[in-house]
């Protein structure tokens, strides 16, 4: 290991960088060292702040405040291509090549060497692709379209393509997510050679186990800050995972004592190839249940699996003791089961369509009298509803996009309370909506779960997965690899099954 | 009420009142009963086939292969009745043709996920196609009066066709349907976004199937009184027919997008795009000039709302904006 390398001078640093969208601070007086031929890992919970970080890197967002240098040079960049230029690169967990563009013409889009007439010079173009290749000693046939490359070498493309124009800094934005193991050390080989070239690297990785076995320093941010930079020698598993949760948990979680009642929903060997494996638990009425994990680890697929929206290969989905149909959300309603979705804007909400309509979208059939809709039914029972979650709105026949993110996912609320469902699933429940109406959220779904309904909630905020369930689901690897109870679950705990740390797959 | 139908449509509306103001004014024969007898009978099957149209383009999708199921289904009576099967028997025979059609567009289109703009180009070709194969160039003509002439008559004491009449209550279903029912509200929720549909439990791809089944019976049943009308079942009957059906439907302020549409500024449409063309016909202006003002209403039925969408847009963003830059 080469010391003299990460005792260097740094070549970029971040100080006092803070970043508010709106009312929401994403960072706050952040800060970030790195060297020049070192391998610095970046970690932290799902929105502690990493990705507001890259995104300052890579000239997607401008700091509000705070100075980065390169060089010892205060930068400021006023977009990505200003950002390219500097020398720092940002490679995305999910490269974004143009499927039909060869490997070449990918490397080269928007810079392609010219020749007379302002032709493009292909010979030259190429010839420097099998270069790049050959320097990160992986082999790729240089005229191919991009369309049909793993994900691991669509990464390589992306790294290539920093290296055309002489990246200084690479950012990997979770770059092994998607991986096998051979493509890992792969990439682990590139990167290597990267580093003895000087090249800094910012690593953002879960899995610790690759942290510690090819980074130098680990710098850990949590809830928009900084908390620590440190040599991986002077650290462990245990430590980082402590810094990265370690907070108090508010009393903003108002989880009234129920006792669970009968079985509400069962769910049986649920498998779907490749997505999730294998996923069995029960809830029962009158208990809020978390299904924690990381982002991507299957939780937001078993649910909508769950609730029939997608579909799944094996197992068996039971509500009050009778079978689900496969694949039939309507199906699923009628037993009982209502699903707040993870994308309000994509999968909760027709945002082109009105308040009302969207609030009784689900019960449109019971609220029809001989077939038809009078338009005083829907609006009478969305304004009930509207009140009841106190919706701040103007009209309820305004379009729902006109409402603030709060306001819509009360909307989604009402839509599925309305239903008065025996089992409520609610994924992200309240991701992104301000703190008050978060309050309210947890609020009511205490209150759901006191009054016998079986509350399944899906969440990426380790907080409220523990100060609101009775009990927690941890999957990791598309498995669910412990169940841990209330009194047992922290941060800790939470964490370590979720990054896969506690005898994975033993489910 | 005015508000509930959106300014489009009242704007087809107006434009309909001044076109039937200005050429009962200026043409001569146009403020006739019988004109508007024969006016209506060119309406019938356009605005007939509008009706599923309305519905199938609301959803997202769109049904390009209307007027070859029209042909192929008055192909299908020419050979049939050539051959000595009587007209009621005809009848049902030709409503499960329209049903087999529409079952293989609903096919293609929600099983295989393929878009419906390129597959019913494709049935388009294969049906009218077909029609050929079925009923080759000739014309079968021999067609009872009984049949052709009650298939035309007027209501007692007007120029008005009593089918005119069943068209107007099947378009109050219709609009019934589409603007008072749960089915009505599923069209528009999967229309401007499927995938919330779908997460709210409807079932998108069986909706979107039957209404392309819909669409082509109703075609099909059109095909019927089209031959009927003409007294003649050819092959090529009804060509083309599926350009003033859809240029009628976006006239009416139908999206081409999906999720926006009434089905009275439909019937405006309709009409709006028949009495254009046949006052400009009374007027003795030339058949083709005549394609030209259908396939410019199309551009514009298209542009326009779209148009004034962004205006508006425009003009809501306007004011906060304007402030910064109120100094300079």
């Amino acid at each position: 290991m080469p010391e003299h390398a990460i005792n260097g001078a740094p070549l970029l640093t971040l100080s006092g960088v803070s970043k508010s969208f709106g009312a929401v601070r994403a960072l706050v007086d952040s800060k970030l060292e790195l060297r020049m031929g070192e391998v610095h890992a970046l970690v932290g919970e799902n929105g502690a702040g990493k990705s507001t970080l890259v995104k300052i890197l890579a000239g997607v967002h401008a700091p509000t405040g705070g100075v980065l240098t390169l060089d010892g040079e205060p930068r400021a960049f006023a977009g990505p291509v200003e950002a390219r230029a500097a020398g720092i690169a940002v490679i995305y967990q999910e490269p974004t090549l143009f499927p039909d563009l060869s490997v070449t013409e990918n490397i080269f889009m928007g810079r392609q060497p010219l020749r007379g007439l302002r032709r493009i010079d292909a010979s030259t173009m190429r010839r420097r692709t099998t270069d790049l290749f050959t320097r990160l000693g992986v082999h790729l046939d240089a005229d191919r379209p991009a369309r049909g490359l793993s994900i691991a070498d669509q990464q390589l493309v992306e790294i290539a393509k920093a290296l055309s124009f002489d990246a200084r800094v690479l950012v990997m934005d979770e770059p092994t997510a998607a991986l096998s193991g051979v493509e890992v050390e792969r990439l682990f080989a590139v990167v290597r050679s990267l580093r003895e070239a000087g090249v800094a690297i910012l690593f953002i990785s879960h899995r610790f186990d690759e942290v510690f076995a090819h980074c130098q320093r680990i710098t850990v941010m949590r809830d928009g800050r900084w908390v620590s930079t440190d040599r991986v020698e002077d650290l462990d598993v245990g430590q980082v995972v402590r810094r990265m949760v370690g907070r108090e948990i508010s009393q903003l979680y108002p989880k009234q004592e129920t006792q669970p009642g009968a079985a509400a929903l069962e769910v049986s060997g649920l498998t779907r190839q490749g997505v999730f494996e294998d996923v069995s638990f029960t809830l029962r009425r009158g208990e809020i249940v978390a299904l924690a994990g990381l982002v991507g680890a299957g939780r937001s697929e078993v649910v909508r699996a769950v609730f029939g929206v997608d579909r799944y290969d094996s197992g068996e989905v039971r509500v009050d003791g009778v079978r689900l149909p496969r694949a039939k959300p309507a199906a699923a309603i009628a037993a009982g089961v209502a699903l707040v979705p993870e994308d309000r804007r994509q999968q909760g909400l027709v945002m082109q369509l009105s308040i009302e309509r969207n609030a009784t979208l689900p019960r449109r059939w019971s609220l029809a009298r001989l077939g038809l809709l009078g338009w005083g039914a829907e609006r009478e029972d969305a304004s009930r509803w509207a009140q009841r979650l106190q919706v701040k709105a103007g009209r309820l026949s305004d379009p729902v996009s006109t409402l603030s993110g709060g306001n819509q996912q009360k909307v989604v609320l009402a839509k599925w309370l309305s239903t008065e469902p025996k089992v409520l699933i609610v994924d992200e429940p309240t991701r992104g909506i301000d703190v008050g109406t978060k309050a309210e959220v947890h609020r009511l779904m205490s209150q759901l779960a006191a009054n016998g309904v079986a509350v399944l909630m899906v969440s990426s905020e380790l907080p409220e997965v523990l100060g609101m369930a009775d009990r927690v689901l941890v999957m990791h690897e598309g498995r669910i690899v412990e169940e841990i109870a209330r009194d047992r679950a922290d941060e800790e705990s939470v964490m370590l099954a979720a990054t896969g740390q506690r005898q994975g797959g033993a489910a | 009420m005015l508000k509930r139908l959106g300014s489009w449509d009242v704007l087809v509306i107006v434009v309909l009142a001044i076109v039937v103001i200005v050429s009962s004014a200026t043409v001569e024969g146009f403020a006739s009963a019988r004109f508007w007898g024969f006016l209506l009978l060119d309406v019938i099957p356009i605005a007939f086939i509008a009706l599923p149209m309305t519905l199938v383009i609301i959803t997202g999708e769109i049904d390009l292969s209307v007027a070859s199921v029209l042909g192929l289904s008055s192909a299908v009576m020419g050979q049939m009745w050539a051959s000595g099967v009587p007209l009621p028997a005809i009848l049902p025979i030709i409503l499960l043709l329209g049903v087999v059609c529409g079952a293989m567009n609903g096919l293609f289109v929600t099983g295989f996920g393929l878009p419906s703009l390129a597959v019913t180009i494709g049935t388009l070709a294969l049906y009218r196609g077909l029609a050929y194969v079925v009923l080759g160039d000739k014309a079968v003509a021999d067609f009872p009066f009984s049949w052709t002439g009650n298939m035309i008559e007027a209501l007692p004491g007007t120029t008005v066709p009593w089918v005119a009449l069943v068209v107007l209550g099947l378009a109050v279903v219709f609009g019934v349907v589409l603007h008072a029912t749960p089915i009505g509200r599923a069209l528009f929720a999967m229309g401007n976004n499927d995938q919330a549909a779908t997460f709210s439990g409807i079932s998108v791809a069986r909706t979107k199937f039957w209404l392309f089944v819909l669409t082509a019976t109703i075609a099909a049943l059109a095909g019927f009184f089209w031959t009927m009308r003409y007294a003649s079942a050819r092959a090529d009957n009804g060509a083309g027919l599926e350009l003033s059906v859809v240029a009628a439907v976006l006239l009416g302020g139908v999206s081409i997008f999906g999720g926006r549409g009434t089905l009275v500024g439909v019937m405006a449409g309709v009409l709006l795009l028949i009495t254009l063309r046949n006052a400009l016909q009374l007027a003795d202006v030339p058949a083709d000039t005549l394609t030209v003002v259908t396939g410019a209403l199309l551009i514009i039925s298209v542009v326009g709302p779209n148009a004034a969408s962004m205006i508006r847009a425009r003009l809501r963003r306007r004011p906060p904006a304007a402030t910064p830059v109120a100094g300079v």
